[in-house]
C-alpha cells in the first residue's frame, strides 16, 4: 500500500470519535489487512468479580480492524460500514493485558468485502475471532 | 391472610436488583446504557453521545458502539429472566453474569445520531447454554436498525453445576 493511503487509514481511525474514547491504536496497515489495539482499561470491564474486558470492547476492536482493513484495499475508494458481523469468543481476555486485533480482507467484490479478523491477548491462543460482510464505496468498474 | 406487598416496596426492591445487575458490569455506564422495567420487561436505552459515532461525515453510529449494545441488552434480559425468581424471594446478589459463546450482528439501517432502544428475547434457556435474540430501533419501533443474535454459556447454579 502506498504511504498516503497508509496515512489515510490512520486519519480514518484519529476521525473517529468512539475509537478514541476506546484508545484504538493502528499498530500497521497493509493493502487489505490491518493491525489494532487497544490498552485495558477498568472502564471497559464486563465482569467486576474477574475484571474481564467486557464483549462488546472487544467486537469494537475487531469491528473497527476489519473496516480499515477494507478502506486500506486497493480496490475500495472511500469509507465502509459493517453489514453484518459474526464474533465468537474463545475466552476472557486476560485483565491488565493490551488486545490486539488483525483483520484481513479474504475476497473483495464490487461492492462487498467478506473480511476475517482475530484478537489475541499477550498469550498464544485467541480470545476471539470474527467474520464479517462490508459495504465497499467507490470500487473501480 | 397475608397482606401482600405494598408497591413501592416491589418497586424498589426490583429497581435495586436490575441496579445491582447493571452495577457488576462497568462497561455498561461507560457506554451510558440504561434500563427501563414494567414488571419483567426491560427496555435497554443507549441515550445518544458523541463519543459513540463511527462515522463522523454522516455522522453515523459506531458499529462496535451498537454491537455493544446489542450484547448488553441480551446479556442483561438473560441475567433478568435467570435471577427474577430469587430476586421475587427477596434474595440479593451479587450474581454471575452470562458469559457471551458467541454473538450475531445484523446492521440493518445506519444509527442515526439519536437515541436508541433495545429489547430482548430469550428463545432458549437451557442447563448450560441459552440463546438470546435482541432487536434495536430508533424513532420508529418497526423500523429495527439492528438485531443480533447470541448465545451464552449459563452462570453456574448455587449448587456448583
Amino acid at each position: 500500500m502506498s504511504e498516503k493511503k497508509a496515512k489515510l487509514a490512520k486519519q480514518f481511525i484519529a476521525a473517529i470519535p468512539y475509537s478514541r474514547a476506546l484508545d484504538i491504536r493502528i499498530d500497521d496497515v497493509f493493502s487489505g489487512e490491518a493491525v489494532l489495539s487497544l490498552p485495558y482499561n477498568p472502564q471497559f470491564v464486563g465482569d467486576v468479580e474477574s475484571g474481564v474486558l467486557h464483549g462488546g470492547v472487544v467486537t469494537a476492536l475487531l469491528d473497527t480492524a476489519m473496516g480499515t482493513a477494507v478502506v486500506s484495499h486497493p480496490q475500495s475508494m472511500g469509507g465502509t460500514a459493517t453489514i453484518d458481523l459474526r464474533i465468537d469468543y474463545m475466552r476472557g481476555a486476560t485483565p491488565g493485558q493490551r488486545i490486539t486485533a488483525r483483520a484481513e480482507c479474504f475476497r473483495v467484490t464490487r461492492s462487498v468485502a467478506f473480511v476475517r479478523a482475530t484478537a489475541h491477548d499477550e498469550r498464544e491462543d485467541p480470545v476471539a475471532t470474527a467474520a464479517g460482510a462490508f459495504t465497499v464505496e467507490g470500487a473501480k468498474q | 391472610m397475608k397482606q401482600p406487598e405494598p408497591v413501592q416496596v416491589i418497586k424498589q426492591r426490583r429497581d435495586a436488583a436490575l441496579a445491582q445487575l447493571a452495577s457488576g458490569v462497568p462497561y455498561i455506564s461507560f457506554l451510558g446504557v440504561q434500563f427501563e422495567r414494567r414488571g419483567d420487561e426491560l427496555t435497554s436505552i443507549l441515550p445518544y453521545a458523541e463519543k459513540l459515532v463511527g462515522n463522523p461525515i454522516l455522522p453515523a453510529l459506531h458499529g462496535g458502539a451498537v454491537g455493544a449494545f446489542l450484547e448488553i441488552a441480551a446479556q442483561i434480559e438473560l441475567a433478568w429472566s435467570i435471577y427474577w425468581p430469587q430476586f421475587e424471594a427477596g434474595a440479593t446478589g451479587p450474581n454471575a453474569m452470562p458469559k457471551t459463546i458467541d454473538f450475531t450482528i445484523d446492521y440493518l439501517r445506519t444509527g442515526l445520531p439519536r437515541d436508541a432502544y433495545a429489547r430482548a428475547v430469550v428463545n432458549r434457556s437451557g442447563r448450560r447454554f441459552a440463546s438470546v435474540h435482541v432487536e434495536a430501533w430508533q424513532d420508529n419501533r418497526r423500523k429495527l436498525f439492528a438485531q443480533a443474535t447470541g448465545h451464552f454459556l449459563m452462570p453456574p447454579n448455587d449448587d456448583g453445576r
